[in-house]
């Protein structure tokens, strides 16, 4: 019982994350009907700001000092935080600590500016290509991205943790009444899945009460039409666009502390993305959401030390065994619309 | 078409017949089949550098290039010689390998055994390379040694600490300086007992693929030979990403030791994942709840941070040693590149020269001469103390490290310290061990072409 | 000729020039100068070349014709592959058995893949594809190691049995022809290669070619074109399109299991990453890249990613710095540190711009660029002339 709990706790994490993922990419894939490879890459980018964060935050002056030597033996170089001498030992080791929540705060109008940029400058030409022309185009593009970062920051994984506040981890068991230690979950961890939720909950809110919203949506259904009513659905799509980005930026940096980042880690999520968005149904949100949580869960059961010991290697697969009965069950995915990329 | 000998470049003169048909004013041929695969002929010799330059192990890959190129440049007479003074075979005298010029060539793996191998084919039958050297992965270290055999050049390992690499895959032209996972639990377990005592219960992730199994199984047998036991060995998805769901049911496992048979970005994330739940802040069966990482490398070190302090683990070297050699090399190595090399570094630097200096003292680069000038070698002065190349499986033997993540880093890289240097004894086993392939296992016999 | 129109046995003749000369083609350079860095001459490659151009041309034929884009095409490739080296491990390094059983193999299984993932269209499919192919990526990585070998690669060992090897060479051959044999000539500074092996896969591509241009003209083909033009107006007159369609994708698949077969006998070890997504994206690659649809595009698109992967990144500093030494320092110095970015370890960079560049400028691929040269230079158009690898 307690192991079935762990891996629901597991996997509603694990769902969120990939529920946050497909959120963008349907935004885009789903609804504009463009394949955008390069949506890994903005996952990644959104990691890279907090990165950035952090490095801006530990700029540092240099003293020299003679009692201590370097791996050369000459006097060791002391790096001191500029933070911490604008703004005092505390709190600038505080605004350090808190260098991944912070990075939200860079991450939103640094992803609707590369959205923006990307929308404009790229994707824009390639609505009316066909899908092979737009796989091409945004593939080259995320492995030039890709590239630009990795010659920034190396290809090593870089750690990036979460604030001080959040180390180690809550004790579900024992309100649920189990033994001290049975059931823990990290912090950083809830606090993810209830951003995700957040979040989530913001795109839906957005698109289902707000005007932009309903013009968008009636875009997505038809997009001709909405056209011919004057209402110019190009620049709103642009602004999907960047919104899209900029769901994909922060569920990067916020998952900076669970997953160090490293340049290579976009295209690691491409596929699973993909998978979880078709799996959704193309042209549905909630079929998204729904199907990340699902495969995430399912992926957390399939971790499980009872099962894997029926069915070795069962974790590996799992995503894709799910994914292939559920297509054929349901012709659309678990929420798809009808016509919407089945040619 | 006469010669059955024709398997590889600059071999047989079909000039003849191909020159009339083609009626084309001159036409030089080789000018006699060659001894050995790419003889070098004029006054320099080529070698390759096989590396991965792209995707996640290209940190490491760069950092071996970078050693490379400084061995090349010390053997031809540049910088200040690094590791060639300290090194107790003096037949290197600077001025290339048997007065030949050392030139290089570089090639990408990706990591990939089958891109590896496209790799170190274009080294051989394109730019006639002599040798190659590098690579930061068992499953390609063993492809790459594979194809060298069947070439006809030898193959100086990088990193590659899998048993299988000079176990049941080892070839007559295949070397590895670097360890393995058996010597890494032979050099953990007596550490691991005295800091944790001798009645811990391990649990193992384990990295679903061969060097994981094989580190795993070493492990376990090193420690429960000193009265651990296993609880249970769980095979992780290699880049997982997430382990959460492999990390959460050890607490409540009954163990109280947790080992983490991963390596590059799945152990940095498996690792800080295992700290963020907090599981070394806890107390099972009594004791601190403990994490063990048999494999360690510097990068991987930085990349999981203050995650390591405390967490014991092996190297196969560290330039934190005080030995001659050791000072020798990080000395230079520093001064040309501003940091202090890896592990892999010196791995692919001491092959380097130990291959040059293997080549002049058979005084032939026939691959045959130079393995049997390797085997059975002794030296000193390479930084691991007295090694022996040994001949049956051509592995080298020397001091292991076991090393432990510091409390209180000073700088960016001083990530680990040094706890005990592990005499070579210790880590010594039979060439016929099972764990090794057994009687079966055979290096074959050596092939020059 | 060989029942092809005129301009088919045009372009055929052309291919079978380019490919029995590619080793005077591909190695323009002499071998002691600068340039013969960007020599591609030598038999791997040339394998490489023609192999991956008929696992591009078998995928042409599902993706071009139908429009059925798979995602998971690398599993019948490694599925050849693994099926090859156990052929070698088995029987005998003879290469005719190995090559069957990668093609009956690869087949099978794109029946049963191709029977499940043709029952959804459009992006539907693709998924399912990559689902397979994943799958079996993972599994042949870890689980499947004793029939795989895993991380390493299946490879031939010793104490395999080889039950028909007798004294059989030891390396892989065609009736005693060793693959690796090759014979070389030198004139002046050139030095060019021949290797058996290199037109052994040459051969076979050329007839994959013949074959594809066959389907590609026959009334199969018209009737792939036509699934692809409107599949529903198709179900509405009758006809039921799920037949062609699985017939495409078995083919293909089996020209995918044809070329990790031969990729195999080339070099006899088979990697697990053969069948990762990303080998499965390359062929989407290099298909898209050639010219979707057309003869001649996928080979161009193989020959174009291969070289980059085999040439570009083994371009390092050391050689930038021996091409710009006769520049003054200090620009030296910029020069080098600005082409080290798109080669060496760089060189995913100049892939990826030229995905987006040829993408963006050439929306019909590579071949398209060769109709625009030679109608430059004819003014009319001059479809089979591109500059070939």
């Amino acid at each position: 019982m307690d192991a079935i709990i762990l891996q629901i706790l597991n996997g509603l994490d694990k769902g969120s994350a990939y529920a946050l993922i497909a959120l963008g990419l349907t935004l885009i894939f789903g609804t504009l009907g463009v394949v955008n490879f390069a949506h890994g890459a903005l996952f990644m980018i959104g990691a890279f700001c907090a990165v950035t964060l952090q490095r801006i935050l530990n700029i540092s002056y240099i003293t020299i000092d003679d009692t201590q030597k370097d791996f050369l033996g000459n006097p060791l170089k002391v790096e001191s935080p500029y933070v911490k001498a604008w703004f005092g030992e505390d709190f600038g080791a505080a605004l350090i600590d808190w260098s991944v929540p912070l990075a939200i705060i860079l991450s939103i109008p640094v992803m609707l500016l590369v959205g923006y940029i990307m929308e404009r400058g790229l994707i824009k030409h390639f609505y009316k290509r066909p899908h092979a022309d737009q796989i091409l185009v945004t593939f080259g593009l995320a492995i030039v991205l890709q590239e630009v970062v990795k010659y920034f920051y190396g290809a090593n994984p870089i750690q990036t943790p979460a604030p001080g506040a959040f180390t180690g981890s809550f004790d579900f068991g024992v309100l649920l009444g189990f033994d001290p230690n049975v059931i823990i979950y990290p912090y950083w961890r809830l606090v993810y899945f209830a951003f995700s939720a957040v979040i989530i909950a913001a795109v839906f809110a957005f698109l289902q009460f707000t005007t932009f919203g309903m013009v968008v949506r009636a875009g997505m259904a038809d997009r001709e039409t909405v056209g011919l009513l004057g209402i110019n659905i190009d620049k709103r799509f642009t602004a999907m666009f960047g919104l899209a980005a900029a769901v994909a930026g922060m569920a990067g940096v916020m998952y900076t502390p669970i997953l160090s980042p490293n340049y290579h880690m976009g295209m690691d999520f491409l596929v699973l993305s993909f998978v979880v968005v078709v799996v959704g149904g193309m042209g549905s949100l909630p079929g998204a959401v729904l199907s990340g949580f699902l495969l995430g869960i399912l992926q957390s059961f399939a971790s499980m030390n009872e099962i894997k010991a029926l069915l070795p290697g069962i974790d590996q697969v799992i995503i894709y065994l799910v994914a292939i009965i559920i297509l054929l069950t349901r012709p659309r995915g678990l929420m798809g619309r009808k016509g919407v990329m089945e040619d | 078409m006469s010669n059955s000998n024709f398997t590889r470049r600059g071999v047989i003169k079909t000039g003849a017949v191909a020159g009339a048909g083609l009626a084309l004013p001159t036409i030089f041929t080789a000018s006699s089949a060659a001894a050995f695969t790419n003889e070098p002929t004029g006054g320099s010799v080529k070698i390759g550098f096989n590396v991965p330059q792209t995707g996640p192990y290209s940190e490491e890959g760069l950092d071996e290039l970078r050693a490379q190129e400084l061995a090349v440049a010390h053997l031809n007479g540049e910088g200040d010689g690094g590791m060639m003074n300290t090194f107790s075979s003096k037949a290197l005298q600077g001025n290339g390998i048997l007065g030949k010029k050392v030139e290089f060539v570089t090639g990408d793996t990706q990591t990939k055994s089958d891109v590896a191998r496209a790799s170190a084919q274009s080294m051989i039958q394109k730019d006639g390379v002599i040798m190659i050297n590098g690579g930061s992965s068992s499953g390609v270290a063993v492809a790459v040694q594979g194809l060298c055999q069947e070439a006809g050049v030898i193959f100086m390992a990088g990193l590659t600490h899998s048993n299988d690499t000079t176990g049941k895959d080892r070839k007559a032209n295949g070397f590895r300086h670097f360890f393995n996972a058996y010597m890494s639990g032979a050099a953990l377990a007596p550490v691991l007992k005295n800091a944790y005592g001798a009645d811990r219960r391990a649990y193992h992730l384990t990295a679903d693929y061969t060097w994981g199994w094989t580190q795993q199984e070493s492990i376990q047998a090193s420690t429960e030979a000193m009265g651990w036991s296993t609880v249970k060995d769980v095979r992780t998805p290699v880049g997982a990403g997430d382990f959460s769901s492999y990390i959460a049911p050890v607490l409540n496992s009954g163990a109280d030791v947790l080992v983490l048979n991963h390596y590059g970005a799945d152990m940095v994330n498996s690792l800080t994942q295992a700290i963020q739940f907090g599981l070394r802040d806890k107390q099972v069966n009594g004791k601190n709840f403990e994490i063990v990482v048999p494999l360690y490398s510097e990068l991987m070190a930085a990349g999981a941070g203050s995650n390591i302090e405390g967490v014991y683990g092996s190297m196969n070297w560290n330039w934190q040693l005080q030995d001659a050699g050791t000072q020798a090399f990080v000395k230079s190595f520093g001064e040309k590149y501003g940091r202090p090399p890896s592990n892999a570094a010196h791995t692919c630097y001491v092959q380097t020269l130990l291959y040059a200096d293997a080549v002049t003292r058979a005084n032939s680069f026939n691959p045959c001469a130079v393995a049997e000038a390797l085997e059975g070698f002794e030296f000193d002065g390479m930084g691991n103390g007295s090694t022996l190349y040994r001949a049956e499986d051509h592995q080298c033997f020397k001091d292991v490290l076991v090393m432990k993540g510091k409390e209180n880093p000073t700088n960016q890289y001083d990530t680990l310290e040094i706890v005990e240097t592990t005499p070579v004894a210790q880590v010594t086993y039979e060439a016929n061990h099972p764990m090794f392939g057994g009687d079966e296992a055979s290096l074959g016999t050596c092939n020059a072409g | 000729m060989f029942g092809l129109e005129k301009q088919d046995s045009r372009l055929l003749i052309v291919v079978a020039i380019l490919t029995m000369c590619a080793p005077f083609i591909l190695n323009p350079f002499p071998a002691e100068s600068a340039l013969a860095q960007f020599n591609a001459g030598y038999p791997d490659l040339m394998q490489r070349f023609v192999i991956f151009g008929i696992f591009a041309i078998g995928f042409n034929i599902l993706f071009g014709l139908t429009g059925y884009l798979s995602f998971g095409h690398a599993a019948f490739l490694g599925i050849g592959s693994y099926s090859a080296v156990w052929m070698f491990k088995l029987l005998s390094y003879n290469v005719v058995p190995a090559l069957i059983l990668s093609v009956i193999t690869a087949g099978l299984f794109a029946v049963v893949i191709g029977y499940i993932s043709l029952r959804r269209s459009g992006i539907y499919f693709s998924i399912l594809t990559l689902a397979f192919a994943q799958m079996s990526y993972n599994m042949a990585y870890s689980v499947l190691t004793p029939l795989t070998n895993g991380e390493t690669g299946l490879q031939v060992y010793s104490n395999d049995p080889q039950y028909l090897k007798g004294d059989g060479p030891d390396v892989t051959h065609l009736f005693g022809f060793e693959m690796r044999a090759a014979s070389e000539l030198n004139i002046g500074g050139w030095t060019f290669d021949f290797s058996i092996g290199y037109y052994l896969s040459a051969l076979i591509m050329l007839a994959s070619f013949y074959l594809a241009i066959r389907i590609f003209r026959s009334p199969f083909g018209l009737m792939l074109r036509a699934i692809k033009a409107n599949q529903t107006r198709l179900n509405y007159t009758g006809i039921s399109t799920r037949p062609y369609t699985l017939a495409a994708f078995v083919i293909s698949g089996m020209y995918a299991g044809l070329a990790g077969g031969l990729l195999a006998c080339m070099d006899p070890l088979a990697g697990a990453e053969r069948m990762q997504w990303t080998a499965s994206g390359e062929v989407v690659l290099m298909t898209i890249l050639g010219g979707v649809g057309t003869l001649l595009g996928p080979i161009l698109g193989a020959g174009f990613i291969k070289y980059a992967e085999n040439i570009f990144s083994k371009i390092n500093e050391n050689v930038l710095h021996s091409w710009f030494s006769f520049l003054p320092d200090g620009l030296e110095s910029a020069v080098v540190w600005f082409f080290a970015r798109f080669v060496g370890e760089g060189w995913h960079m100049t892939l990826g711009l030229m995905f987006m560049l040829i993408v963006i400028f050439l929306p019909g691929g590579l071949i398209e660029g060769g109709q625009r040269i030679g109608r430059l230079f004819k003014g009319k158009s001059a479809s089979n002339n591109p500059p070939a690898e």
